[in-house]
């Protein structure tokens, strides 16, 4: 049985154990009827002609979330939360709310689950309003959405801006050979209120994950959202990460995604401006070894006019690895006045890397300003001699390189702790520290 | 002149109409419509050809049956159906001359038109001319001169007769009968083309070009062209295409080959103007066309495309760096207008060790066009040391088009270094500002602009041909050139 015949088959059973109530209902029905038509994705789609989901779904992947038997210790785990800094934190285990290491709250915000927003009723007109509005319909969205059930709900109130920063983190432990989870992130954030959101998945064991997640954020009047997305997943790891930012007048939006880890990752990141004066930023640092394989499909779709983009991703590509970078501006007719701007700059370090970069532009305005640059090469041979000449040894050279090289997406990481953590992977992943911060 | 603003270059533009339509009665000798394997037998028997090239053509056809028509080009339009045209049209009087005298009137007077004077060009310019009126080679000129250098100039059917160990060895081995889908139709019903060989170490003393037209209603077009330049040999070559009006969609479906074996440079120019169609968007011709070359050794290859008419275009001049140390190079300018769309763009294949290509690609689109850049640069894992640089930059005029860039690139080697850029923006009301500030008016400075904004390309242009690509920027752009 094909895995897509597994979950079709599985979605009977799912449906069986929901309340009949769910105001979701019938978009689970839609959405298993688009997946059941369209299936995966196959690399004969323009969208996946660089990654393919063959090597992953032949997996024998369990489908439900089930109950874990243990929990992890907080102290075996500590590593991964930003714990010099307090923060609220959204924890799943194998696809399942953990109580205990979490720290939710409805006090003024609410920062919680969204099994219980889809199932009290006082949630009910907001879930109405925003839950599957932003998600684009394509195959793997809606096969999240048919089996939507169970991630963060965060709901930020007209004006309040939230003190803490807050962490959305998936663990999987490996109680399961092989896990397909579908964690499923509503956030909304009203009219000038601020918030800093931090996504993490991580697998603890070396037991095969495939996460397609799905994450829909609105952005009201004025609104200020900051999303960080840390990958530093194990080898055995996929992620499937599909994320849709509504955007309406003089919001403000920032993504910036840092793919250190997994075994495939595809960021497929989409922006909707539908005011004026909207301001968009997409960041990413891509730092691969082994097989890895990083594929970046972002889409910034201006729809109305006054409004700006920036993209700025930096991939180092070592090993067998292969990045993808797939950059997707569309500017609609009446969208005028638009500065969007995307880079992709690519360091290949080793023979056998493989980089496949599209950064396509789609304009039916006249009055805009758009432009793209993408380039592959090397460390600068001159450089490295010339610091190598004034005693600093090859390896800590490079590393500078690489670091100066990033930095640029770094310096725009607005939470310090979370900077130097992400320096501090940079540095492992590199395999070189410069004992400074940049 | 009162205050004329790009609103009114723009009504211009739009109710600007071809000047060049007209259309020669000359009887010509026309298959019936459609096309089976009896067809293909009959164009070759037609054309005297020997067994192997009927071979040839039957397997391109058999390919092509098999093969469904791409779609995944940015451009939408009504498909020809393929058993409503006739595949072979051929001025009836065939005849061979030796003299521009003995050409048929009328047919001096459809070149008269468009402005092309062979005799003039002959005296004057010293250009080679091969006409191609409705697929069949009408007359050739300057052949003794070529001759004496060893240089072969002719047409593809005579070349297919007279060398056939050349077109056997060259036909098809840089774009194969199975390639695409046009290709393969181009290769099963090939009517006519040109036919090139530049000797090892020949620098061919001048330009050689081929004006193409499409005449006969109804009739497709299917040029074979085949350039072989052997080793440190020279050649530059150009081919030019107006077409008259008619409004019922004409189909043309060329294939390029271009051969530079080592030490040898090519360098391909073109100017487009078929038909655009009528303002509403009715008729025009589709343009359908594969062109590719291949680079031996210390080889360079340069193609350079104005590209102004057409109703669709599809078209990608494509350069594969085989050998060590070759150039590829692409400059392009497509100006779209009313509903004129166009996908057109190249590929660079890095194959050889020290590769070097550079694509420069402009495009202008006003009205209700759509124009696209779509371009490949694949560096392969044994291509060390190569190097590409990339630039697209659009025009808009007006929010009533589009302009779009889909560049893919590649890369499996680490000592590659490429650089791609694209940008698109509209004429700055600042520099129309600064023109008018010292006396130009708004025409003159438009003008300027896009010709500055054009001129790195049309520099590529051999000095013969840069003239008349002034001439066809100006239909599409009135009074904006000059």
């Amino acid at each position: 049985m094909s895995l897509k015949e597994k979950i079709v088959s599985s979605y009977i059973a799912f449906e069986d154990h929901l309340e009949d109530d769910s105001p979701i209902h019938e978009l689970r029905n839609e959405a298993i009827k688009t997946f059941e038509t369209n299936g995966f994705p196959t690399k004969k789609e323009e969208a996946w002609k660089y990654t393919s989901l063959n090597s992953l779904l032949k997996n024998d992947y369990s489908i439900l979330p089930r109950k874990a038997d243990h929990t992890i210790e907080f102290k075996d785990v500590k590593q991964y939360f930003l714990h010099d800094i307090d923060t609220y934190k959204i924890v799943f285990i194998d696809g399942v709310y953990s109580s205990f290491l979490s720290e939710t709250t409805h006090d003024a915000v609410d920062v919680c689950l969204l099994s219980s927003a889809l199932s009290k009723s006082k949630y009910k007109s907001v879930i109405e309003a925003y839950f599957n509005k932003a998600a684009k319909q394509d195959s793997l969205t809606s096969l999240n959405t048919a089996f939507a059930k169970e991630g963060a709900y965060i709901h930020i109130p007209k004006h309040k801006e939230v003190e803490k920063p807050i962490e959305i983190i998936n663990f999987s432990t490996g109680n399961e050979a092989a896990i397909l989870l579908q964690p499923r992130n509503l956030i909304v954030v009203g009219e000038n209120a601020h918030v800093q959101i931090i996504e993490r998945h991580q697998n603890l064991s070396n037991n095969e994950v495939l996460t397609n997640s799905v994450t829909e954020i609105f952005a009201e009047k004025r609104a200020f959202v900051d999303y960080y997305k840390i990958q530093t997943d194990n080898k055995s790891a996929s992620l499937i990460d599909n994320t849709f930012l509504s955007q309406e007048r003089d919001s403000n939006c920032n993504v910036h995604t840092f793919s250190f880890g997994g075994k495939l990752t595809r960021n497929n990141l989409n922006f909707f401006q539908n005011g004026e004066h909207c301001e968009s930023t997409l960041k990413g640092i891509t730092i691969l070894e082994d097989k890895q394989h990083v594929d970046h499909n972002t889409l910034v779709h201006h729809i109305a006019p006054n409004c700006e983009s920036h993209q700025d991703y930096k991939g180092i590509f070592d090993e067998r690895s292969t990045g993808v970078f797939n950059g997707k501006i569309v500017v609609e007719k009446d969208a005028q006045k638009i500065d969007a701007f995307q880079q992709n700059n690519n360091i290949l370090i080793s023979d056998k890397a493989t980089i496949n970069s599209k950064p396509q532009l789609e304009i039916f305005a006249d009055d805009v300003k758009c432009s793209h640059g993408c380039t592959i090469g090397q460390l600068d041979e001159d450089a490295l001699f010339y610091m190598r000449s004034r005693g600093i040894g090859t390896k800590e050279a490079r590393a500078l390189l690489m670091y100066a090289f990033a930095n640029n997406v770094l310096e725009s990481v607005k939470i310090p702790e979370l900077k130097r953590r992400i320096n501090k992977l940079i540095a492992d992943k590199i395999g070189v520290s410069l004992g400074f911060e940049l | 002149m009162s205050k004329y603003t790009e609103d009114d270059l723009k009504k211009e533009l739009e109710t600007k109409e071809y000047e060049y339509g007209f259309y020669t009665d000359i009887e010509s000798d026309t298959f019936p419509v459609g096309l089976n394997e009896d067809i293909v037998r009959a164009i070759s028997k037609k054309k005297e050809e020997p067994e192997w090239m009927t071979e040839w053509r039957l397997e391109a056809f058999a390919y092509w049956k098999e093969m469904v028509e791409p779609e995944w080009a940015n451009v939408h339009y009504e498909k020809p159906n393929f058993q409503n045209i006739s595949y072979y049209s051929a001025p009836n009087k065939k005849p061979k001359y030796d003299s521009i005298d003995d050409v048929d009137p009328e047919l001096l007077e459809t070149f008269n038109k468009l402005g092309i004077s062979l005799d003039e060009q002959k005296k004057l310019a010293g250009v080679a001319v091969d006409i191609v009126m409705d697929s069949v080679s009408v007359a050739t000129t300057f052949k003794k001169t070529l001759g004496e250098k060893g240089i072969i100039f002719c047409s593809i059917s005579e070349a297919i007769k007279e060398h056939p160990e050349l077109v056997r060895k060259h036909l098809g081995s840089v774009v194969p009968q199975r390639d695409n889908f046009y290709a393969a139709l181009n290769s099963a019903v090939f009517s006519d083309g040109s036919f090139c060989y530049i000797p090892k170490g020949v620098r061919c003393p001048m330009e050689l070009s081929t004006y193409f037209r499409i005449n006969q209603a109804g009739t497709g077009q299917f040029e074979r062209t085949l350039v072989i330049a052997d080793e440190g040999s020279y050649v530059s070559y150009l081919e030019g295409c107006t077409a008259p009006s008619r409004d019922e969609n004409q189909l043309h479906a060329a294939v390029v080959e271009l051969i530079a074996l080592d030490d040898a440079e090519i360098k391909y120019s073109t100017v487009q103007n078929w038909y655009p169609g009528n303002k509403e968007g009715k008729g025009g011709v589709f343009n359908f066309v594969t062109k590719r070359g291949i680079c031996e050794k210390n080889a360079k290859i340069s193609w350079t495309q104005v590209e102004t008419g057409s109703a669709v275009t599809w078209k990608y001049p494509s350069c594969i760096l085989k050998g060590d140390n070759s150039i590829g190079e692409f400059y392009s300018i497509a100006v779209t207008n009313n509903f004129q769309q166009a996908d057109t763009g190249t590929k660079m294949i890095h194959l050889g060790k020290n590769t070097k290509s550079t694509i420069i690609s402009k495009g202008v689109s006003a009205g209700q066009s759509q124009n696209s850049y779509r371009g490949l640069v694949k560096i392969s894992p044994n291509a060390d040391n190569a190097r590409n640089f990339s630039q697209c930059d659009s025009l808009l005029m007006g929010n009533n088009c589009g302009a779009h860039t889909f560049p893919y690139i590649e890369v499996k080697n680490k000592s590659a270094k490429i650089e791609h850029e694209a940008t698109t923006s509209k004429i700055g009301e600042d520099q129309i500002f600064y023109c008018n500030q010292r006396g130009i008016d708004t025409e003159k400075a438009i003008a300027l602009i896009v010709n500055g904004f054009s001129k790195e390309v049309l520099n590529k242009l051999p000095m013969e041909f840069a003239v008349e690509a002034q001439k066809l920027l100006e239909i599409s752009l009135e009074g904006s050139v000059g």
